[in-house]
């Protein structure tokens, strides 16, 4: 590369803005429960806002539901399996996933904006990935209700009943159609717990439901914060948890299973290697690592977080990295242009800055990116740390940021063990040109999703899911079945 | 055993990195039959033994799943060998633990031994079995391969002495995990006696590690261990069994409950296995 080149301003080069429309998400200013297919308020009529993170103002009021109200929930989640649901064929089960399929499909950018709105990613992600793959997810789902015969666990595989499913903040749409296409898929009735922080485009999947004509109760969405959740896990009616969070959570949640004889299958946190050997195809490469990292403002359980690069082109690889950050456009969520948005909460940001000061303590060296933020709203700069040791907080904890963690290695062998030295095992990036290489590294990383010359992808048809303290359990493809199935 | 000669008498030890100990502990206990006559003086297993148990597990994972799945087949197979040849052995003790007719004793080693050859041809179809080439939208060649847990805790049942040992230690190493196992506690002479089979059969130290003593005493520490990736709670009651799942949770164990339509089953295959998805990408 030329100094020129290296040396230009490219970030000074300035795009008009490219806002979508907020008020194509159509928000009503407060929403019920959505227990027995109608929106209901909650027994204790209590609610809670939810905030834009990108700038603070409340975006409507939610239901707060109590251990009532997923009583409630889990009751028509029980009525309508052994009335309705485990006497609807396969064929007919079929039929309504491919109809929510389409209806997703139909108010996909109504579902973007209100995706950006309550969660903070940019427009640009929620409506070329999350909402598409969240469509994807059920179109895939709706084709196995009618063929369960042939997934491979015997014939006539049985459902388990009643699924109490527990998601996330950072895909919110998507973690619904991950949890919800399998279940109903396998013929099992759900209690759909959001994340607290964003809960709106699952209750306009309510709607979806409600105009796909699901029979009620088939499918319940209890809005609230933990101890709705906490709620769900100790329900005795509930024969399976399926639940997306933090190790810690997870952790606590089989703890409280562990006496009972629900199913249990959990998508915990990580601390994903991306590993990059000097043949690497830099290009290609260094926009992985970005992606890797920085995609959903590393919000994401699989995130590549730890950047493990050969020693021999370490510092060229930092030094187009850091010009790479540099020309990250941070902001405005609902502009089209932007790479990186706001910080899910405030909660979220002040763990993010405990870590990364953590990491200047302990003798990393940082790079924050020089991008303006905005004056209100939840923001953090993206940012890498060189000079990273394997015992530093930063190389060890999920950030669930926009924070990159450089290590070095000199050999494979050597980079395997620093991948693996992690209690986590979600994902890893192996970046070469050599393919026998790249699956001698994959055979032995402990992971459960490994990317070669590539990050961050998904699929419906793809097993996704973590081993040891990441968590038991896949979603997506034939195996995800396995999760709703008694076999 | 001829009348006019007074007979050898085997000590039953433990099994731990292909190695014969007693325990570290020093201690033994009495085993007996059904009916309270003594069998054995069999090792009493400590915590400190459970704990060497899953370092030499841990150490020999690597290299048992770096064999060809066609190699662990042939080792497996070679147990099932061995354990034929001295299935007389196999066949008094399962008697004298279970209290049965040799007959039946000879009907139970016949089908333990058959299982153990049943698991050695799993080896090499179980990742076309659970295994899958996934078509995603995009220019990457994508698959999903069953690759094993890791090290496994087996706390063995109670009663069936040899037939479920099989099924509980042989389905994880089938796949590829190694096993630290706590035998039955009152009838630990079988497993101590396939235990000793493996150090004929090309088993790799620490593949398969035995743990004879009191499962109460022992079997906490196993479910604790944070080095140990999962564990069958084949061999204890319900209330136990919720204590140690209880425990298993803080490093999110894999928990195996098994029903007892579970022996010789995918189901168990399955338990102690992970998918583990490669993306690759396609281009000139």
């Amino acid at each position: 590369m030329s100094d020129e080149l290296t040396n230009s301003r490219l970030g000074e080069m300035a795009y008009d803005p490219a806002p979508e429309s907020a008020a194509i998400a159509r928000l009503k200013p407060s929403y019920g429960l959505f227990i027995d297919g109608e929106f209901t308020d909650p027994s204790s009529h209590a609610a809670f806002v939810t905030l834009n993170p990108a700038n603070e103002e409340p975006l409507a009021s939610v239901a707060q539901a109590s251990s009532a109200d997923v009583d409630q929930a889990v009751a028509a989640a029980r009525r309508a399996y052994d009335t309705v649901w485990s006497k609807t064929t396969g064929a007919e089960r079929s039929k309504y996933l491919f109809r929510i399929a389409r209806l997703i499909q139909e108010r996909s950018r109504e579902l973007a904006v209100v995706e950006t709105l309550d969660n903070g990613k940019p427009i640009r992600e929620s409506r070329d990935i999350d909402i598409p793959l969240a469509a994807a997810h059920f179109f895939y789902y709706a084709g196995w209700a009618d063929k369960l015969d042939y997934a491979g666990y015997g014939p006539d595989p049985k459902p388990l009943g009643v699924a109490g499913q527990i998601i996330p903040w950072n895909f919110p749409l998507l973690m619904a159609a991950w949890k919800l296409a399998p279940a109903l898929a396998a013929g099992n009735t759900c209690v759909l717990k959001p994340a607290e922080t964003t809960p709106l485009s699952a209750l306009v999947l309510a709607e979806i439901l409600q105009q796909a004509e699901l029979p009620p109760g088939v499918v319940n969405i209890v809005t609230g914060d933990g101890t709705t959740g906490a709620a769900l896990v100790d329900h005795p009616g509930v024969d399976k948890i399926a639940f997306t969070g933090s190790t810690e959570v997870g952790r606590r949640i089989q703890q409280r299973v562990a006496t009972s004889h629900k199913h249990l299958t959990l998508e915990l946190g990580g601390k994903g290697a991306n590993i990059v050997f000097e043949d690497a195809p830099i290009d290609e490469m260094i926009e992985g690592i970005i992606d890797g990292i920085f995609f959903n403002q590393g919000h994401v359980c699989c995130a590549g977080s730890r950047l493990l690069v050969q020693e021999s082109v370490a510092d060229d690889v930092l030094r187009r990295l850091i010009r790479r950050v540099d020309q990250l456009r941070v902001g405005d969520p609902l502009d089209k242009n932007t790479d990186v948005g706001a910080i899910n909460s405030a909660a979220q940001l002040a763990r993010i800055k405990e870590l990364t000061a953590y990491g200047e303590e302990e003798g990393a060296t940082r790079y924050t990116s020089t991008c303006a933020l905005p004056d209100k709203g939840y923001w953090f700069a993206p940012t890498v740390f060189a000079d990273v040791a394997q015992s530093h907080r930063i190389a060890r904890e999920e950030i669930f940021g926009p924070v990159l963690s450089v290590l070095t290695f000199r050999t494979p062998e050597e980079a395997v063990a620093k991948a693996n030295n992690t209690n986590y095992g979600l994902a890893c990036g192996v970046w070469s040109e050599k393919g026998s290489r790249t699956l001698w590294v994959a055979e032995r990383l402990r992971a459960g999703v490994i990317w070669a010359n590539t990050y961050n992808r998904f699929d419906p048809t793809s097993p996704f899911g973590g081993v040891r303290e990441s968590g038991f359990g896949r979603e997506g493809g034939r195996h995800g079945l396995e999760a709703y199935l008694n076999v | 055993m001829s009348e006019d000669r007074l007979d050898v008498r085997k000590t039953y030890k433990l099994l731990i990195n292909g190695a014969f100990p007693r325990s570290e502990s020093g201690r033994s206990y009495e085993v007996t039959t059904t009916k309270g006559e003594f069998v054995a003086n069999v090792a009493q297993g400590s915590r400190k033994d459970v704990r060497d148990a899953v370092v030499a597990a841990r150490a020999a994972q690597a290299k048992w799943w770096a064999q060809s799945a066609y190699g662990r087949g042939q080792v497996i197979y070679r147990l099932a060998e061995m354990a034929e040849s001295r299935r007389d052995e196999l066949a008094e003790h399962v008697r004298l633990c279970e209290g049965l007719s040799p007959k039946k004793a000879q009907a139970r080693v016949s089908r333990a031994i058959d299982r153990v050859v049943w698991y050695a041809g799993w080896t090499d179809k179980i990742a076309q079995i659970l295994g899958s080439s996934n078509p995603v939208a995009g220019p990457f060649f994508n698959f999903s391969v069953p690759v094993p847990s890791g090290v496994v805790g087996v706390v063995a049942d109670q009663d069936s002495s040899l037939e479920a040992f099989v099924d509980a230690v042989l389905a994880p190493i089938a796949v590829g995990n190694t096993v630290v196992a706590i035998a039955s506690e009152k009838r630990p002479t079988p497993a101590a006696l396939l235990g000793e089979m493996t150090a004929t059969s090309d088993f790799p130290g620490g593949v398969l590690n035995i743990v004879t003593g009191f499962t109460g005493e022992v079997a906490p520490t196993l479910a604790a261990h944070e080095d140990v990736d999962g564990i069958d709670l084949g061999g204890v009651d319900e209330d136990f069994a919720n204590d140690l799942a209880h425990s298993a949770a803080g490093s999110i164990k894999r928990v195996l409950r098994p029903s007892p339509t579970d022996e010789a089953s995918l189901r168990r295959l399955r338990a102690f296995v992970e998918t583990s998805t490669v993306w690759h990408t396609i281009g000139q």
